[in-house]
């Protein structure tokens, strides 16, 4: 039971953690909480859906199943960095002066109309996500481990691999570090703020993305208002590991994975969406800044 | 929208036609695989046609607010000339027509102004919270849904009446004030938010799953409305006045407690925190009262929901609730009295005169915010503001 629950704490876990990281690098970067992200990551599951069944009607499915997932994890991809994209400048960027209240209101308000929109063009009801990988399983170290389970974990580490890299090696990555320490200084030295705003958000949209069509694929069903709870327990999770560390994020989403399947197989299933909560107030109260998290001093 | 179209593409025409043209295709490629291409079409064209006449008449913007401002001279020569018998007057006409509302007023209009009340109270509540003191403040539904489970369990579990049940619920209400606010105080700004968002949610959980005493989903029926003089207050009309009652009390009270030291306390954390502390104002513990004076008229609010409704159920209590409180908050006017109570008005009212397009009510409420926000962070009725 340990090991089976390790498992399905560690796919939860690389779900969080690829939202979290969304969360992470708009808030180093805008100390915004980006209330909206949870929306992008169910956009990122019914768009899933959406191209899985047009790759399914047009008969490339039966053609090429590879093919056909590949395909429509980019296309979701594409899709949700675009509109993670353009909620920043619809949204957030008007709004990079006005008092700290102001953004996150607006954000708020795009979450409410993302949900409203896909429930409005898509129905209230659950969508199905057909199955695709056999329901078999593999055995490994005496549990059942299913070959969903083994592409989640594989695909977020490779993720989270490859983010790394990114933001410690490339310019890009380098320019978003520098922004997300001083937005003034790095202006100053030619950086171009709003580019590095916008990256931001292709990068963490397009991880929300992936993070939303895997657990479509997980549970195989779908509803326009599970971003709103996926979201508020990925910003846990980046408060975990402290809200502006990358690493933190990754670590604080798989420790939340495991603390959540652990608590729902041995202490009770009913409070299951409770425990993030109180993980959050208690790691708040102890140590705000987060396990990974600089203490920052306020200046008068 | 005006803001999004102002770019830097330059003023010719073929410019704006392009520039217009591109925003148009940006956002019905994004729509597209959510409806489909007929539906994205048509979103096209719209968008397309909107956005360039907007792009036209931008030209033309300074000729049209001439003759606003023109039309503006010609009304304000009708109104009544000083300001003050202005305002004296409204007040007049405003309370007429609240008063005597029950003459002329169908159940159904009456039954919307009981609810306008019951929010208006909330509102200022959390106004309290948001307004004065600028703690960002996302469970504020827990306070509502603990004051109205208090009076429903006191009332069905134990038999207590209606005006012994309110000081104990109250009392019930302001501790789990305090008790969220120790811990929750120790924080700023986002994380507070956060935090507060979690304990809503906690409490809404527990609600929901706690069956024994609160019958979970189900809810709790049989809740007694309240008495006045022996005799229950069952009719809508003697509700109304008996609410009306309540709203008066607690805007004068809130108006009291703002003009007083701890009012002006409240306004100067808001104002700068560091600031305020090094002049003397000991700002955890007038944070801790804020919490605890707001979380209490919530509860006022929650009992006389529970007492109107005659039930209750997590149902009432979800996140959801607690936005639209925070939106009748800003809709009015941060930190302003009556823009709060305007905004709570709007709210209520505005879903119900809306019913046949109640399925994009919650779209253009989430458009209305992100809007409010970029245009007119003050509200409508601008308050002191921030």
């Amino acid at each position: 039971m340990f090991t089976q629950q390790l498992i399905n704490g560690l796919t939860l876990g690389g779900v969080y953690a690829l939202i979290a990281l969304g969360y992470t690098m708009v808030y180093g970067i805008l100390e915004l909480i980006n209330f909206a992200h949870g929306e992008i990551y169910m956009l990122g599951a019914y768009l899933g859906i959406i191209f899985l069944a047009f790759f399914t009607a047009i008969g490339l499915t039966s053609y090429s199943l590879p093919l056909a997932l590949i395909l429509t994890f980019i296309l979701s991809v594409v899709f949700c960095s675009s509109y993670g994209f353009t909620i920043e400048k619809i949204a957030y960027k008007p709004l990079r002066n006005a008092p700290r209240l102001s953004p996150l209101i607006s954000a708020i308000g795009v979450s409410i109309f993302l949900q409203n929109y896909v429930m409005l063009t898509q129905g209230a009801s659950d969508k199905i996500f057909p199955h695709l990988f056999e329901k078999t399983s593999i055995e490994l170290m005496g549990t059942s481990v299913t070959y969903t389970q083994i592409f989640i974990i594989a695909v977020s580490t490779v993720l989270m691999f490859f983010l790394n890299l990114f933001i410690t090696k490339t310019r890009t990555g380098k320019a978003m570090r520098a922004v997300a320490q001083d937005k003034m200084m790095s202006s100053l030295v030619g950086i171009n703020i709003d580019t590095v705003i916008s990256v931001t958000f292709i990068i963490g949209s397009g991880l929300a993305a992936v993070a939303g069509l895997m657990v479509a694929i997980y549970y195989g069903l779908v509803n326009y208002s599970i971003g709103y709870i996926a979201g508020i327990k990925a910003f846990t999770a980046a408060v975990l590991g402290g809200i502006g560390s990358i690493p933190g994020a990754m670590f604080g989403g798989i420790l939340l994975g495991l603390v959540e399947s652990l608590s729902a197989g041995y202490i009770s299933s009913e409070y299951k969406d409770a425990y993030a909560f109180v993980i959050l107030i208690i790691i708040l109260l102890i140590k705000p800044s987060g396990l990974f998290g600089k203490t920052q001093e306020e200046k008068v | 929208m005006s803001r999004f179209t102002s770019t830097s593409y330059g003023n010719s025409p073929i410019h704006r036609f392009t520039h217009s043209l591109i925003i148009a295709l940006w956002f019905s490629l994004l729509f597209f695989p959510f409806k489909g291409l007929e539906a994205a079409g048509i979103l096209f064209v719209v968008l397309f046609t909107a956005l360039f006449l907007l792009n036209i008449l931008k030209r033309r913007r300074v000729s049209i607010k001439g003759t606003i401002t023109n039309f503006k001279k010609y009304f304000s020569a009708l109104k009544l000339p000083e300001s003050k018998t202005r305002s004296i007057a409204l007040i007049f006409l405003i309370s007429t027509v609240v008063l005597t509302l029950p003459l002329y007023g169908h159940d159904y209009l009456i039954d919307i102004a009981v609810l306008s009340g019951i929010y208006i109270i909330l509102a200022q509540g959390l106004n309290v919270v948001v307004g004065f003191t600028g703690l960002l403040n996302l469970g504020f539904v827990a306070f509502y849904a603990i004051g109205a489970y208090s009076y429903a369990l006191l009332n069905t579990k134990l038999g207590i009446g209606f005006w012994t049940s309110m000081p104990l619920s109250l009392a019930v209400v302001t501790l789990s004030g305090f008790i969220l606010a120790i811990p929750a105080l120790r924080l700023r700004g986002d994380y507070l938010a956060i935090v507060t968002l979690g304990f809503g949610e906690i409490v809404r959980l527990v609600l929901n799953n706690w069956d024994s005493l609160t019958k979970g989903p189900n809810g709790i029926s049989g809740i007694e409305p309240p008495y006045l003089f022996g005799m229950h207050i069952g009719r809508l009309s003697h509700f109304y006045y008996f609410i009306l009652i309540f709203v008066l009390v607690a805007v004068f009270i809130i108006r009291r407690v703002a003009d007083s030291r701890i009012g002006r306390a409240w306004i100067a954390i808001r104002e700068d925190e560091i600031a305020s502390s090094s002049i003397g104002i000991n700002t955890t513990a007038y944070k801790l009262y804020s919490f605890a004076f707001g979380a209490f008229w919530a509860g006022v609010a929650g009992i006389l929901f529970a007492a109107k409704m005659q039930f209750v159920s997590p149902e009432s209590f979800t996140f959801m609730e607690s936005v639209l409180i925070l939106c009748m908050v800003i809709l009015g006017g941060i930190g302003s009295i009556p823009g709060v109570i305007l905004g709570a008005v709007i709210l209520v009212m505005l879903p119900e005169m809306l019913r046949e397009i109640q399925l994009y009510r919650m779209l253009a409420l989430g458009s209305g915010l992100v809007m409010l926000m970029i245009f007119r962070p003050q509200g409508l009725i601008g308050g002191k503001g921030q």
